[in-house]
């Protein structure tokens, strides 16, 4: 176990330096840098600005510091914001994404279980029917839209009722959280009912359950212990993936809502060939994202006994 | 026995049914519980504020939304109009603009502009928001500031005109050299490096704005990074800073001409530049205003039959050639052709059909002041009439000229904003149906056609520029052999020379006449093909009175404004 989990440690580390140095690679072959502005700069000014954000070195030499700096843990100060680190970026709005994305992965799993098993219960029949038909819309539709469309609806309702029910944008208190949340969890939520249905369905007719059944255990303790525990194993291997894409993904319902997270830096830094925020952001998320993998195969290895970790 | 089974398996669906509900009640209350752990916890990062709805009357607070987050607001090194519209209300340079885009005194009381230097004589009860005067050195201070190589300030060209200030920047110059000087605590005196006609103008800019030398050594290097690390010498002060997220502004007790500001807090809680979210606030009753409507919400507005004012957002857009020697559009005929038969009208009725856009037939829009009254009416441009057989026989010179067979072809650059696309289809359109011109589209996002310009990768390209000061030689500068801004590398002796006098001539009249020169020479020369100035369509409350807007300097502006209680 130990010795496993040095070992994926160790992958992870090489590739978050892949990506980091794909990433670096990209951004500096891309044309423009971070100086290009609406207003052309004299020659003189462009040096100035150079010679500040050491952009004016060998490129190989700026990816050598870089990495130097990014070991020590720092990520350097952002290009567009000019007196803020991307620490403090980083530091500063990543909760707030995280709070969005912690509230919409509960959401997703919990709606996603739920509705896989009633769905699985009452197989083609109406409930069946009726969440599928759902499910098939939520994993289709693209979140912004459904992000524009729930905003809508809310400001139809609040002018209708002449107070505001639910704030439209904003960021700060549970109101503010409740919509954005289910609307990011949406798509996630409807693809783990899917997969919470499928695997119910396969589990139903497993040896262990008719065993259960001839050894006359009562339903409620089949169900329980017997169907929907073995059932939400494949869901929880997604759902370290899930966590990390719905808390990284959340640029579009951010930007809609209004709300200060993460995302919304990571998608503007490209635009705006912010280099340290795009290098900070990514090799952040990237770390994130394996670091969420290697904990699931831990914890599918604890939950599962089939599972041996060497 | 088949019964049996059939009946178990009903009360297995009940009974798991009946579960399935008990585990979602505990959801529910878990999902409830969580919720209210993760609000106090947010809470921690951001700010506790109430909002309240677009306009408050017991506090007198009105509540907007931000486009954009300011980078920072460091005003030697400030380069967007966010930023520029914050500083415009918590600073106060020597002079500023009022509600009917005149230059009026700021810090300054008075001011004498001679032929090479001004002198200021500041008020003696301008104060900064801890109590202590504004005073002559801070003006010094912070230009010698911005002028510094190592502060890399993007505006730093807009001090120029001081004496040494050029040499200073490019580091070849001591900074005690600079043509600025404290007499004493209100007497600011400043030498010129050329006779120069416009420094009010230029004075208003907020790189001109003071900076306190003890305040700015004391923030370490964040100067401007958050709102406590910025001092406040303008009507208002930032009370909040939440970044990304929210900016509120205060009244500052200390501001001289208190009186004059008539409400207490300037709210802005909501940071996106989504249209669609802006709209639904606005719709909400959450904000007071939406600065710019597209065309997407104009319907929308329309619908709710809103009063849509309008305004201009002082921007002059064209089309670009590019007079590198390898590219086709040096040839003057060729250009000429693509000149006859453009028009600026059809492509701002029939494919921008915004309010407020006007068709431009110079790169000088019609709001510039001329000599007495407007510049566009004391020396008209020469309107180019389409002319499609002209076009023609132009584009059969062009031809021969370069010696080129079949069909010409020719790659626009622009960037990958719808209105952008549609405009550059159009002339697509147009120049391949009436000239079988092959036009190739470049779309490219921004910064990368920012780069590409500058790298002169382009035929022709769509182009705008916004006005940094309120005099003409803001758009007549664009065109000189010299301007790093001059992307397609057009060189005309007279032009440079025409731009000189309006540089350094004193008398006003020979100012405007070389500007009219310099328009003359453009459309001679074909240098661009005017497309249209930029309109602006936007809503406010009802109740939201004194708003100004403005073509230079901050805007919005709300320094002015009151609330009308009676609506």
């Amino acid at each position: 176990m130990l010795k496993y989990t040095i070992k994926r440690i160790i992958q992870g580390i090489v590739t978050v330096w892949f990506i980091a140095t794909v990433t670096f690679i990209a951004m500096h072959s891309v044309p423009g840098d971070p100086l290009t502005g609406e207003r052309g700069m004299s020659e003189e000014i462009r040096q100035n600005l150079e010679q500040k954000y050491g952009l004016d070195k060998p490129i190989l030499e700026q990816y050598i510091i870089y990495m130097g700096n990014m070991i020590k843990g720092d990520f350097g100060i952002s290009f567009t914001q000019q007196n803020r680190s991307v620490n403090d970026i980083i530091r500063e709005h990543f909760p707030v994404s995280a709070t969005l994305g912690i509230l919409s992965i509960v959401f997703a799993a919990l709606g996603g279980v739920l509705w896989g098993a009633l769905t699985a219960i009452y197989r083609n029949r109406l409930p069946d029917v009726v969440v599928m038909f759902l499910v098939i819309f939520g994993i289709s539709v693209p979140s912004f839209v459904i992000a524009a469309m729930s905003q809508l609806i809310l400001v139809n309702i609040n002018t209708s009722f002449g107070f505001s029910i639910l704030p439209v944008a904003g960021w700060g208190t549970i109101s503010h959280m409740l919509v954005p949340s289910l609307v990011l969890g949406l798509g996630t939520m409807a693809f783990l009912t899917r997969l919470m249905r499928s695997s119910m369905l396969e589990v139903v007719n497993a040896d262990y359950i008719r065993t259960a059944y001839s050894k006359g255990l009562p339903a409620q303790r089949i169900f329980l212990k017997h169907q929907l525990r073995n059932a939400i194993l494949p869901v929880i291997t997604v759902i370290g993936p899930a966590i990390a894409s719905i808390t990284t993904g959340g640029f579009v319902v951010e930007l809609v809502f209004a709300i200060p997270g993460l995302g919304r830096f990571f998608v503007q830094a490209v635009q705006q060939l912010d280099y340290t925020v795009i290098m900070g952001t990514t090799v952040f998320y990237g770390a994130f994202l394996v670091f969420m993998v290697i904990i699931v195969d831990l914890i599918y290895g604890l939950v599962d006994p089939r599972v041996r970790l060497e | 026995m088949f019964k049996k089974m059939k009946e178990t398996e009903e009360t297995f669906a009940q009974v798991a049914g009946k579960q399935l509900l008990i585990l979602t009640l505990l959801s529910f209350t878990g999902l409830a519980g969580l919720m209210i752990f993760l609000s106090w916890a947010s809470n921690l990062f951001s700010d506790n504020n109430q909002r309240v709805g677009a306009i408050d009357l017991d506090s007198k607070t009105i509540t907007l939304l931000l486009g954009s987050e300011p980078p920072q607001l460091d005003s030697t090194r400030t380069t967007d109009s966010v930023s520029i519209m914050i500083l415009g209300h918590v600073m106060e340079g020597l002079l500023r603009y009022d509600e009917n885009n005149n230059i009026v005194a700021g810090v300054a009381e008075e001011w004498n502009i001679h032929d090479n230097g001004a002198t200021f004589w500041l008020r003696d009860d301008a104060r900064w928001s801890d109590g202590k005067p504004v005073t002559a050195r801070d003006f010094v201070f912070a230009w010698k500031t911005a002028l510094k190589p190592e502060t890399a300030s993007e505006y730093s060209f807009i001090l120029y005109p001081i004496k040494n200030a050029e040499a200073i920047n490019t580091g070849s110059m001591n900074i005690e050299e600079l043509g600025v000087k404290a007499i004493d605590d209100f007497t600011l005196e400043v030498t010129f490096e050329r006779p120069l006609a416009y420094f009010e103008e230029l004075v208003a800019f907020p790189t001109y704005n003071p900076i306190r030398e003890d305040f700015f050594n004391s923030t370490s290097g964040r100067y401007g990074a958050d709102a406590i690390e910025l001092i406040y010498n303008g009507p208002f002060m930032m009370s909040v800073w939440v970044h990304g997220a929210h900016v509120k502004l205060d009244k500052n007790p200390y501001y001289w001409d208190n009186e004059r500001i008539k409400i207490n807090s300037i709210d802005m809680p909501y940071m996106t530049s989504d249209a669609a979210t802006t709209i639904n606030l606005f719709r909400d009753g959450k904000i007071a205003m939406i600065g710019a409507l597209g065309s997407e919400q104009l319907d929308t507005a329309l619908r709710e039959r809103w009063k849509l004012l309008r305004t201009s957002d002082g921007g002059s857009w064209f089309t670009v050639f590019n007079f590198k020697d390898d590219k086709i559009t040096s040839n003057w005929n060729l250009r000429k052709a693509l000149q006859l038969s453009s028009d600026s009208s059809e492509l701002v009725n029939k494919i921008i059909k915004l309010p407020g856009y006007i068709p431009s037939e110079s790169l000088f829009p019609v709001w510039l002041k001329g000599t007495n009254g407007s510049f566009r009416q004391e020396h008209p441009a020469t309107k180019i009439k389409p002319n499609l057989e002209l076009a023609k026989q132009y584009l059969k010179k062009a031809k021969e000229e370069l010696g080129i067979e079949g069909n010409i072809s020719l790659t626009i650059l622009v960037d990958d904003s719808p209105g952008s696309s549609k405009q550059a289809e159009y002339f697509q359109n147009l120049y391949s149906t009436k000239l079988s011109i092959d036009v190739k589209i470049d779309k490219q996002i921004f910064k990368q056609r920012l780069a590409k310009m500058r790298a002169g990768d382009f035929d022709i390209a769509l182009y705008g520029w916004g006005p940094d000061f309120n005099d003409p030689l803001t758009f007549g500068e664009l065109f000189a052999s010299w301007n790093p801004n001059n992307n397609g590398s057009f060189f005309n002796e007279e032009y440079d020379k025409y731009v000189r006098i309006s540089q350094t001539s004193l008398n006003k009249e020979e100012r405007m006449q070389a500007f009219a020169k310099q328009q003359e020479i453009l459309i001679n020369e074909v240098a661009l093909i005017p497309n249209y100035e930029r309109g602006v369509v936007y809503v406010k409350d009802r109740r939201l009175e004194g708003l100004v807007r403005r073509v230079v300097g901050p805007d919005p502006d709300f320094t002015n404004v009151f609330i009308n209680e009676a609506l």
